[in-house]
C-alpha cells in the first residue's frame, strides 16, 4: 500500500475530527490528493490556487534575496565599512557573503513570523469554521516581509499580521472574499499604529535605531541614518543616489521594494505565466507617468515657487517616480492581486490607471505619507467592485441597444 | 416581586444586551467614534446622554398627547436642545478642562440618533414612567459600549486609563515599555473606533446567533 493511499485512508478514518482541515492543508500542500469529485463536469487544469500562489512567490524570490544583500550593504555602508557601489549591477562590493548574512539573519525572522502567525490564524479559523484551510496566505506571507523596514520589531509585525488577516480577510469570509489586499492592510496598520518604526531616516538601515539608543545612553558614536529617496525629496534636499542606483536598487527602502530591475523581471515572469494582469501593470505605469508629467509641467511653468514644500517631489522627473519608493513593487505584486483588483478588462485599465495616478498625487501632496502607492492601492481596492459594476452595466446596455436595432 | 415589573425591567435590560442601541440598532455611531479616545470623555458623554435621554423621554411622554404630529420633530429638538444646553453649562461651570476636550460633541448630543430615535419610537407612545426607564436603559446600553471602546482605545493607544499611566512611562521606558512595547497610534484614530465596535458586534452575534440577519 503506497503512502498516497495510506494518507487517503487516514483522512477517511478521521473525517469527523476537528483538526482534519489542518491535516488536509498540509497534505494537499505536499501531495496531489488521491480524490476526485463526484458530480458535474470539470475542466482539468494544472494551475490550481496553490500553483498560482507559488508562481507569485517564485516571482518574488529575486527581490527577497536582493533585499537580504541590500540590508547588509546599507548597514555596512552606513557604518562606513565599505565603499558605495557605482552603476554596475554585479558590483563585488555588494554581493558579498558578509552583506548577505547580515540581511539573512534580519529578514529570515520576518519571514518566519509572517508565515507562522498568518498561517496559524488561517488554521485556527479553518478549524473553527470547519472548512479546508485556504491558500490565501501563501502570497501575503511572502509579501509582508518585503514591504516592511528591515528593523521592524517582530512583535509589531505579529500584531499587524493578526490584525490584517482577521480584520482584513477573515471577517469578510476568508480568501477570495476580502475587499482589501491583506498584505497592504498589514502594512497600513503598521504605518498608522507605529509610525516611528515605519517612516523617518532611521528605520531603513539595520542598526540605525540601536545606534541612536546607544548614543542616547551616552556612548560616543556617530549617528547613522539612511533616508529613503522619497523622504529626501519631500524635504527638498538633493538626492545623493544616481539613476542607476535607483533602478538597480542600491538604495535604502523596505526590504524587497528597492530593486526596480528585479521587480520588472518578476513582473515579466507573472505576465508570461499569465498570473499577473499586464493591463493593470501597464495602465498603472501610464497613470503615474501622466500625473508625473502634469506635476513636472506645473513645476517648470513656475506655478509654484521652488521654496514650496511640494517643489522637491513635484519637480522630480516623472520617470524617477517609477523607480523610487514602492511604486514598482506595489504595481507588479499588489495592484494585480486578482481578488481585490477589478475583474473586467476595461475595469482593469481604469483601476490600474487610477492606482498610478493617485499614488503620485499622494506622494507629492502629502509628504507625511510618502508611500502613496500603498494608500492608492487600498483606495482603489475599495472602488474596484464599483468600477466592475459600471463596466458590466455599460456592456449590458450596449448589447441591449444592438438587439433593439436589429429587431426594429 | 421586585421594584420593577418584568415588563418594565426588560426596558432597562434589553438595550444593555440584545437590543443595544449601538451594536444592534447601529445608532449613535458618530459619537462612539469621536469621543472614545479617552475613557474620561466617554464616561462624561455617557452620563450626559443618560441625563438628556432620561429627562427628555419623560418630557416628551408627558406632552405626547398635545404635540401636533406635523411639528413633533421641532418640539423634540427644542426639548433636547434645552437639556443639552443645561449639560453644557454645567460642564463649563464645574469641569471646564473636560468641556474643552468634549468641545462641540456636547452640542452634538442634539443630533445623536439614539435620542431622537427613542423619542420617536418610544416616548411618543408610552407613559412617563416607562419612557423614563426606556431612556435610562438605552443610554446605559449606549454608555456601556462607549466605555468598553474607550477603555481599549485609551489603554492600547496611550497606555493610560483615566489619564493614569497603567502600563508605565513611554518616555522613561518603565513598565512594559522597558521590554520594547509601544503605544499603538492607530488606536487613537477614528477608524479604529469603528473596528473595535465591529469586533464587539462580531462577538455579540457569535454568542447569540439569533441576532444574525438572514440574507
Amino acid at each position: 500500500m503506497g503512502l498516497k493511499k495510506k494518507l487517503h485512508d487516514f483522512k477517511i478514518k478521521n473525517k469527523d475530527k476537528k483538526w482534519l482541515p489542518a491535516f488536509s492543508a498540509i497534505h494537499t500542500f505536499l501531495f496531489l490528493p488521491d480524490e476526485t469529485t463526484h458530480n458535474g463536469t470539470h475542466i482539468k487544469a494544472a494551475d490550481d490556487l496553490k500553483r498560482t500562489m507559488n508562481t507569485v512567490i517564485m516571482a518574488m524570490i529575486p527581490c527577497l534575496i536582493f533585499g537580504m544583500f541590500n540590508a547588509g550593504y546599507q548597514h555596512h555602508l552606513a557604518l562606513g565599512e565599505i565603499q558605495a557601489v557605482t552603476g554596475s549591477f554585479f558590483s563585488a562590493e555588494f554581493w558579498t557573503m558578509d552583506n548577505f548574512m547580515v540581511g539573512f539573519w534580519k529578514i529570515l525572522p520576518l519571514v518566519i513570523v509572517s508565515y507562522g502567525v498568518g498561517l496559524g490564524i488561517e488554521f485556527i479559523f479553518a478549524i473553527i469554521k470547519g472548512h479546508e484551510v485556504e491558500e490565501g496566505y501563501l502570497v501575503t506571507g511572502m509579501l509582508v516581509p518585503l514591504i516592511v523596514p528591515v528593523d521592524i520589531p517582530l512583535w509589531m509585525l505579529a500584531v499587524a499580521v493578526i490584525f490584517g488577516v482577521v480584520i482584513g480577510k477573515e471577517v469578510f469570509g476568508g480568501t477570495g472574499m476580502n475587499i482589501l489586499n491583506p498584505a497592504l492592510t498589514i502594512r497600513a496598520f503598521l504605518f498608522f499604529a507605529y509610525p516611528t518604526w515605519m517612516s523617518g531616516d532611521k528605520v531603513w538601515v539595520h542598526g540605525a535605531v540601536e545606534r541612536d539608543q546607544a548614543i542616547a545612553a551616552g556612548e560616543n558614536l556617530d549617528a547613522i541614518s539612511g533616508e529613503t529617496i522619497l523622504g529626501v525629496l519631500a524635504q527638498g534636499k538633493e538626492v545623493a543616489y544616481s539613476t542607476a542606483d535607483m533602478f538597480l536598487g542600491f538604495i535604502p527602502g523596505s526590504v524587497g521594494e528597492t530593486s526596480t530591475v528585479l521587480i520588472l523581471l518578476g513582473g515579466l515572469f507573472l505576465i508570461f505565466t499569465k498570473i499577473g494582469s499586464w493591463r493593470i501593470m501597464l495602465s498603472s505605469v501610464l497613470g503615474a507617468v501622466v500625473m508625473g508629467l502634469i506635476f513636472n509641467q506645473v513645476a517648470s511653468a513656475g506655478i509654484i515657487s521652488d521654496s514650496s514644500k511640494f517643489y522637491g517631489l513635484m519637480s522630480a522627473p516623472f520617470w524617477e517616480h517609477l523607480i523610487i519608493g514602492g511604486f514598482a513593487f506595489g504595481t507588479v505584486f499588489m495592484a494585480t492581486d486578482p481578488v481585490t483588483a477589478s475583474q473586467t478588462n476595461k475595469g482593469k485599465w481604469i483601476y490600474g490607471f487610477l492606482v498610478g495616478f493617485i499614488s503620485i498625487l499622494i506622494r507629492v501632496f502629502n509628504p507625511a505619507y510618502p508611500e502613496g502607492v500603498m494608500l492608492a492601492i487600498l483606495l482603489m481596492n475599495v472602488f474596484a467592485p464599483t468600477i466592475d459594476h459600471y463596466v458590466v452595466q455599460g456592456n449590458v446596455k450596449r448589447r441591449l441597444k444592438r438587439v433593439k436595432v436589429k429587431t426594429a | 416581586m421586585g421594584l420593577l415589573s418584568k415588563k418594565d425591567a426588560a426596558l432597562i435590560k434589553d438595550p444593555l444586551a440584545d437590543n443595544n442601541p449601538i451594536t444592534i440598532q447601529v445608532l449613535g455611531i458618530c459619537s462612539a467614534l469621536a469621543i472614545t479616545a479617552e475613557l474620561e470623555a466617554a464616561i462624561v458623554m455617557s452620563v450626559s446622554v443618560l441625563f438628556v435621554l432620561g429627562i427628555g423621554n419623560v418630557v416628551i411622554s408627558l406632552m405626547r398627547n398635545i404635540i401636533p404630529s406635523k411639528i413633533r420633530i421641532i418640539v423634540q429638538l427644542i426639548v433636547v436642545a434645552a437639556l443639552v444646553i443645561i449639560v453644557d453649562q454645567v460642564l463649563k461651570a464645574f469641569a471646564y478642562e473636560l468641556s474643552k476636550t468634549l468641545s462641540v460633541f456636547v452640542g452634538l448630543i442634539i443630533t445623536n440618533c439614539i435620542i431622537m430615535g427613542r423619542f420617536e419610537a418610544f416616548a411618543l407612545g408610552n407613559g412617563p414612567w416607562r419612557s423614563f426607564l426606556d431612556g435610562i436603559g438605552n443610554s446605559l446600553g449606549y454608555g456601556v459600549i462607549l466605555i468598553i471602546v474607550a477603555f481599549f482605545r485609551e489603554l492600547l493607544g496611550a497606555g493610560t486609563l483615566l489619564g493614569i499611566k497603567v502600563l508605565g512611562d513611554p518616555i522613561e521606558k518603565t513598565g512594559v515599555y522597558a521590554f520594547g512595547y509601544e503605544n499603538n497610534g492607530f488606536m487613537l484614530l477614528a477608524p479604529m473606533a469603528l473596528i473595535v465596535v465591529g469586533i464587539i458586534i462580531w462577538i455579540q452575534r457569535t454568542r447569540n446567533t439569533s441576532l444574525v440577519e438572514d440574507h
